[in-house]
């Protein structure tokens, strides 16, 4: 079928089954492989895109019913104040290890301060939970949520480590 | 061309002429070998000076998270003199011919590189400082560098490095082994924290990893595995599949897990991965299992019990007479310990694109060993390893997993299958959970005998693992130095194997990652017989500072004792207090000591806070990093043990679907502080990757003992 979408602002137009999911649609029709592909089963977050500003797994939502709507993705994400806030945080606490899930963290992180705009730490895990970061970047995570808003870091920035104590004596 | 090819030797130079000025230093530095197993007299390229006075350093080694791809370039351009803004840095293609060992595994790449790396940043800053002395005609030793420029202080001349490298590429190159290395405590870039390199690009989704290879006309594979390990394809009927419009065909493989000549791996190809994944339900396969299905967890389960009740087949270690020595202690300790099969669960499925042409085969893979993948990929595509060009891409999670290649040796099948169409094969995660390299299970029975005064003076273990003909298979092996065997004057490490279908590999901190849970949980029972904690025994079983010499590494009694001795002062730790617990392990050449805060909230068991001692060398080569990958580590081994991580088999196939099925640690469960401290001692600085995850496991578990009185022997960890 032939499904028409916004997608970052821009008006897109593709060919595809109604069933293909949204994620394979940005990854192979539209050339668009900042969204990622973890478990094809909505359980680890990774595919995270936001769609009329909610945010959605793209892995578990056919192309059908984007149809007509907005969606916003990794590679547009700081085109608004709050998403380059939430993009810049990650950057000065350099979150990622691996960095595969981040696109998906990050998607989740700016519907969170959308929602919530001064988030408690329990609320950061419980919105996050839904991401899973297998190199387990989540003190990172957690403390760049809090500076994207304007909350007191439980970190330093990157620029102000390193905090790393160093003891013990030189041994012979 | 596609988007993530990584700029190889040649394009160094191609590029290097496109900007006129620009200059290559790279066929100039010779490498001496930079491992006991590498040739002699390999030709790197690590160095292009810019016009701009803007360095550029060629990343060898493959980067999983670790930070690698910035930490080669900075032991580079401290030795260059470089400052670090004026460092760019790029992926080279696999090429050890080029660049010496290109592996990210073992924590190898700081010893392994350390010398050799900053020998080529030395290289290319005396070449620079010989070229400008040519230019003012004066003497080289009045002339210092800082910041890519060199001066003349006396005369006040100074020169950038773009302005000299022409010259400086026809000095003759120094040799290596001769060239003078800092001082350290003149390092400015050593020690500090830099981010990152990609970091910006992935906030951005720019296309990195494997997966995101695009290559012009690129068609995609989505694979159908037998279910039992070791199976074959007996027959298939793909009438249904190619009557899918866009499918292009199946290409039957061997992945490299069965005999040459059988495959047990069927490709569909597309024109969408999305299309070829679906038109997996249409594909009717006849597999040949008969011989492997009898293989499942219930089955190891009794084997092992059985075994481990009687006499080991062999042992890998034994010193003075533990059965003596038993016999005439005041106190004996037994337990028996067990841990499951783990997958790798990276979060980027694997996958590799190739293209075939002209009897060549081009491959962009996430492999953390090409050069393990270029030769199985050359044996089963019937080419050279000279045929093959592999770019090295990101790679989305590493932990051992894309060590070993069967995703590059299939598509290099599929693509040789298909000349002249780029192919991208891709797992989907059922196929990534059910056919990967699995931390092989195992089971132990210890025992352990206390002097009168407390001490320990006996040590047997009886371990049942996987293995045949009187061998462990990959990453089933006990070392003969494990801890504490080296300071126990009575030991026997006993070891008995059984068969197994599957294919085990490395996961992070590989045999350490268990062998610490049981040896740690248990020791900490023997501390409480000897009416001590477990830091105390450890002190006094340790005994004076001295080298211990072992098969692979040299164990030192005092680097131990001195991260003890750091995570007991940090954490206050006064002897046995309920929610408390301490493990201590000596792996990838680190020594790490680590406590565990727990607390029990309507029955669900909380980490509050973990402290974390570390003994890594007299540098931390960047802090910013070293933190991320101590919490990485910390935080997998604590999801190893408390979610519920564990493979279970059936019928020779794995029953595992999705994370539904094998649980990864959620933000939730993360707890909210971990607080690192490194001690600096005067060794080489040794890799980070992998020696903080095994003492947390049991840390943890002596944790849950100390609130619950429930002694937990088993992986994972059964807390309500």
């Amino acid at each position: 079928m032939s499904v028409s979408l916004t997608v970052n602002g821009r008006k897109r137009t593709v060919e595809a089954e109604a069933d293909k999911p949204l994620l394979w649609v940005l990854r192979e029709d539209l050339d668009m492989p900042g969204t990622k592909f973890g478990c094809g089963a909505g359980l680890c977050g990774a595919c995270t895109v936001h769609l009329d500003g909610e945010a959605v797994r793209s892995c578990q939502t056919p192309i059908a019913d984007a149809a007509g709507k907005q969606v916003t993705t990794i590679e547009g994400v700081a085109m608004n104040e709050l998403g380059k806030r939430v993009a810049d945080a990650w950057t000065a606490l350099d979150v990622p290890q691996c960095g595969y899930c981040q696109a998906g963290q990050i998607m989740s992180a700016t519907a969170l301060l959308k929602q919530n705009p001064k988030p408690t730490p329990d609320d950061i895990d419980g919105w996050m939970s839904g991401n899973i970061c297998r190199c387990a970047t989540y003190l990172r995570i957690r403390a760049a949520i809090r500076k994207a808003a304007g909350l007191p870091a439980e970190m330093a920035d990157a620029s102000a480590l390193p905090a790393i104590g160093v003891s013990g004596e030189q041994l012979a | 061309m596609t988007q993530t090819v990584a700029l190889s030797r040649r394009s160094f130079l191609v590029a290097s002429m496109a900007g006129g000025a620009v200059l290559t230093l790279d066929a100039s530095v010779v490498l001496a070998a930079a491992s006991a197993t590498a040739p002699a007299d390999v030709l790197n390229a690590f160095v292009r000076i810019n016009a701009d006075n803007t360095v550029t350093i060629g990343a060898k080694n493959p980067e999983i998270g670790q930070g690698v791809k910035v930490m080669l370039p900075m032991l580079i351009a401290e030795e260059m003199d470089l400052a670090w803004e004026q460092v760019r840095i790029e992926q080279t293609d696999a090429d050890e011919k080029l660049y010496g060992p290109q592996v990210a595994g073992g924590s190898s790449a700081t010893p392994r590189n350390w010398i050799p790396m900053r020998q080529v940043g030395a290289a290319a800053r005396e070449m620079l400082v010989m070229a400008a002395a040519k230019k003012w005609g004066v003497d080289p030793a009045t002339l210092s560098t800082a910041s890519g420029t060199v001066v003349q202080t006396s005369s006040g001349k100074t020169a950038t490095f773009a302005s000299l490298a022409k010259d400086a590429a026809a000095q003759t190159p120094p040799d290596l082994a001769k060239v003078t290395l800092k001082d350290p405590a003149a390092f400015k870039i050593i020690g500090t924290s830099k981010p990152g390199v990609d970091v910006p690009k992935i906030v951005k989704g720019e296309p990195l990893f494997g997966i995101d290879t695009r290559v012009p006309g690129m068609v995609h594979g989505a694979v159908v595995k037998c279910p039992a390990h070791g199976g074959t394809v007996a027959s298939f009927d793909d009438a249904g599949v190619k009557a899918i419009p866009g499918v292009l065909g199946v290409v039957a493989v061997n992945s490299g897990f069965v005999p040459e000549g059988k495959a047990d791996t069927l490709v569909i190809v597309a024109d969408s991965w999305w299309k070829a994944s679906k038109a997996r339900e249409k594909l009717a396969v006849k597999w040949d299992d008969t011989a492997v299905t009898s293989f499942s967890t219930a089955k190891y389960e009794i084997d092992a019990a059985k075994l481990i009740a009687g006499t080991p087949q062999t042992s890998v270690f034994k010193a003075g007479d533990p059965d003596a020595a038993l016999a005439k202690a005041a106190k004996v300790v037994t337990a028996d310990y067990e841990y499951p099969f783990l997958a790798h669960a990276s979060l980027e499925p694997q996958n590799c694109t190739g293209l075939f042409k002209d009897g060549k085969l081009e491959l962009w893979a996430p492999s953390q060993a090409p050069a393990g993948g270029r030769a199985e990929t050359a044996k089963f595509c019937g080419l050279t390893p000279d045929d093959l060009t592999i770019h090295l891409t990101r790679i989305g999670g590493g932990f051992g997993r894309r060590l070993l290649n069967d995703y590059m040796v299939i598509a290099g099948q599929v693509a040789k299958a298909m000349p002249g169409k780029p192919v991208k094969v891709l797992f989907d995660r059922t196929d990534d959970f059910r056919h990967d390299f699995y931390r092989p299970a195992g089971w132990h029975r210890l025992t352990a005998g206390l002097g009168a005064d407390g001490a320990l003076v006996a040590l047997k273990d009886h371990f049942a693992t996987f293995g045949a003909d009187g061998k462990p298979v990959r990453a089933a092996q006990m070392s003969p130095g494990e801890y504490p065997a080296p300071v126990v004057p009575n030991v026997d490490l006993g070891v008995s194997y059984m068969a197994t279908n599957l294919a085990t590999g490395w996961l992070r901190a590989p045999s350490s990652n268990a062998m610490a849970f049981v040896f740690q949980s248990f020791l900490d029972e023997v501390a409480e017989a000897a009416g001590l904690d477990l830091p105390e025994l450890m002190r006094r079983t340790l005994g004076e500072p001295r080298e211990i010499p072992g098969e692979r590494a040299k164990f030192h009694t005092g680097r131990a004792r001195g991260v003890i001795d750091a995570v007991c002062k940090t954490a206050g730790w006064k002897g046995r207090e309920k929610g408390r617990g301490f493990g201590f392990y000596f792996s990838h050449l680190g020594y790490f000591a680590e406590v565990v805060d727990i607390s029990m909230a309507d029955g669900a068991l909380k980490v509050d806070k973990v402290w974390v001692a570390g003994d890594i060398g007299a540098h931390v080569i960047n802090p910013l990093n070293a933190m991320n990958q101590a919490h990485g580590c910390v935080i997998e081994g604590l999801g190893q043990a408390m979610v519920g991580q564990k493979i279970v088999q059936e019928a020779g196939a794995i029953t595992a679907d999705n994370f539904g099925d094998f649980a990864l640690m959620r933000i939730d469960a993360a707890p909210r502080e971990i607080a690192v401290e490194f001690v600096k001692t005067d060794f080489p600085p040794t890799g980070l990757g992998e020696p903080a995850l095994p003492p947390v496991i049991p840390a943890l578990a002596n944790a849950i003992y100390s609130l619950t009185g429930k002694r937990h022997r088993r992986l994972p960890l059964e807390v309500v």
